[in-house]
């Protein structure tokens, strides 16, 4: 099985409002909001931490969901949100672009929305 | 503003979180500009360490939107310091400069930051004109030229120009250069009191003729007819409701600390330097006064007509005397798009008695008398 690196992109603005990550593309300004499994995954997603990982640690133990199953759904969301280009996805450890911090204030709502 | 945006912007509201910040950074500034309501002298800045923790506060308290604005901001030398630490705090970053220190290394370090916007003040596509109110020979070109190499990095430039008598014969030039240089650009022709008092400015502020004539502008407006219209008596509601986002969800801070509820409501709240950004978000007794007015407070506007759909501003109408009361600046606006005088305009009127001049046609018998 190929594993997925996740990376928050650099060049985003985010911000967690009450639990609500609120996040601005770098590409075009496209504002999202992300649910609380999609904040996990972005909070979690340094580069170095492989997908399946995050979802066995972070999102399994949370929602009580069938591994093969959530890591299917975290990956359809990581690609949708690299399209938008504000996580950046490779099957290599993506080395360390991100001096950000996550904001991780908090987490919160269902997936990525955007308008 | 984009329906996400207003959704979020009343969930900050509701939960009283500082959405929007405008972070002066320094007042000096390398133009003159005629119409600038700021002095341009150094009174103590804050420091690179004091701006850094301001801006850890900020973040910490919710702000996703920070605008850097001045004076000049690139005549702080410590400015991609500060621009640097703004975004590893992951603020959505917008500029506010003339542009004329932006050269190619500094729009690509601009770009590479992850900056949203740079809003760049250009008010004429004639050298001649915009020289003459920046006071500074040869600042068109610069400007244009920082355009061109903040487009040439793919960055989101806004050229914004305010409407002057000085100026006023060159709204469409610059419209038509905005669309040539690929940018939006936008037009105000409200010019703004000085922060001390002084209301000299005041006088490049165009006329009720010019201000029409706006308002009539198809490509500006949209469907004139509905942009001049007047607005139907309000409801319960909107009576109910905020004047503006002022203290609400938005705030100001000058270069010296100074907290107020907008760059252009100089009601000082406190000072960041003696006391917590979130502190006196939350504990301010003038920003909690500010917080307490609902358009039926208004003193004459919430009987006007004009009331659901005039621009006033209440940082203007406190600069005039009273945070409840009317800006007439945005009366005359009103007045200009609808025909119809604000209370407050009927109120300073003369009486209409006196208004009324009958002259008398004079007889053939009495001219020749």
């Amino acid at each position: 099985m190929t594993r997925l690196y996740v990376a928050r992109n650099t060049r985003v603005a985010a911000r967690n409002l009450d639990g609500e990550m609120m996040i601005m593309s770098g590409k075009d300004s496209t504002l999202f909001t992300l649910n609380k499994t999609a904040t996990i995954i972005w909070q979690a997603a340094d580069g170095a931490t492989p997908l399946d990982e995050i979802v066995e640690r972070r999102i399994c133990p949370e929602y009580r969901v069938e591994p093969a199953a959530a890591l299917q759904d975290a990956e359809t969301l990581a690609r949708e949100l690299a399209a938008h280009g504000i996580l950046d996805v490779s099957e290599a450890p993506i080395i360390s672009i991100n001096s950000q911090p996550a904001n991780s204030q908090t987490a919160s709502p269902p997936t990525g929305e955007s308008r | 503003m984009s329906v996400l945006m207003q959704e979020l912007n009343a969930k900050a509201l509701s939960l009283s979180v500082p959405m929007s910040v405008q972070l002066d950074l320094t007042y000096r500034c390398n133009e003159r500009c005629v119409h600038c309501y700021l002095d341009h002298d150094d009174h103590g800045e804050m420091t690179t360490a004091e701006i850094k923790h301001l801006l850890d506060e900020m973040a910490e308290a919710g702000v996703f939107i920070l605008t850097l604005s001045g004076g000049e901001i690139f005549l702080r030398k410590d400015f991609f310091e500060i621009l640097e630490h703004a975004r590893r705090l992951t603020f959505c970053v917008k500029l506010k400069t003339n542009a004329v220190m932006i050269r190619e290394r500094e729009a690509a370090r601009i770009r590479d930051l992850g900056v949203e916007s740079i809003q760049i003040s250009i008010y004429s596509h004639r050298p001649e004109v915009h020289d003459a109110i920046t006071l500074v020979p040869g600042s068109l070109k610069r400007s244009l030229d920082a355009i061109r190499f903040l487009k040439s990095q793919g960055l989101k430039v806004i050229i914004a120009n305010v409407l002057m008598v000085q100026n006023m014969q060159d709204y469409e030039g610059v419209r038509a250069l905005a669309d040539e240089l690929g940018v939006p650009s936008t037009l105000d022709p409200t010019v703004s009191p000085m922060m001390d008092g002084d209301r000299s400015t005041l006088n490049l502020g165009v006329d009720n003729t010019a201000l029409q004539s706006l308002f009539r502008n198809e490509s500006l407006v949209g469907d004139v007819e509905e942009f001049c219209a007047v607005p139907p008596r309000p409801g319960e509601d909107e009576l109910q409701s905020l004047p503006c986002s002022a203290g609400h969800t938005a705030c100001y801070v000058s270069p010296y600390g100074d907290f107020y509820p907008c760059v252009q409501f100089p009601l000082t709240c406190g000072n960041v330097r003696q006391q917590g950004f979130l502190d006196i978000w939350r504990n301010s007794e003038q920003l909690k006064e500010v917080r307490s007015i609902r358009v039926k407070d208004l003193t004459g506007c919430s009987q006007c007509t004009h009331v659901t759909n005039c621009t006033r501003c209440p940082g203007l109408a406190y600069m005039e005397g009273n945070m409840r009361g009317p800006s007439t600046q945005d009366c005359e606006k009103s007045f200009a798009r609808t025909g119809v005088p604000s209370v407050n305009l009927q109120s300073k009127k003369p009486s209409v008695r006196n208004l009324i001049q009958i002259r008398v046609q004079p007889t053939s018998a009495a001219i020749s008398a």
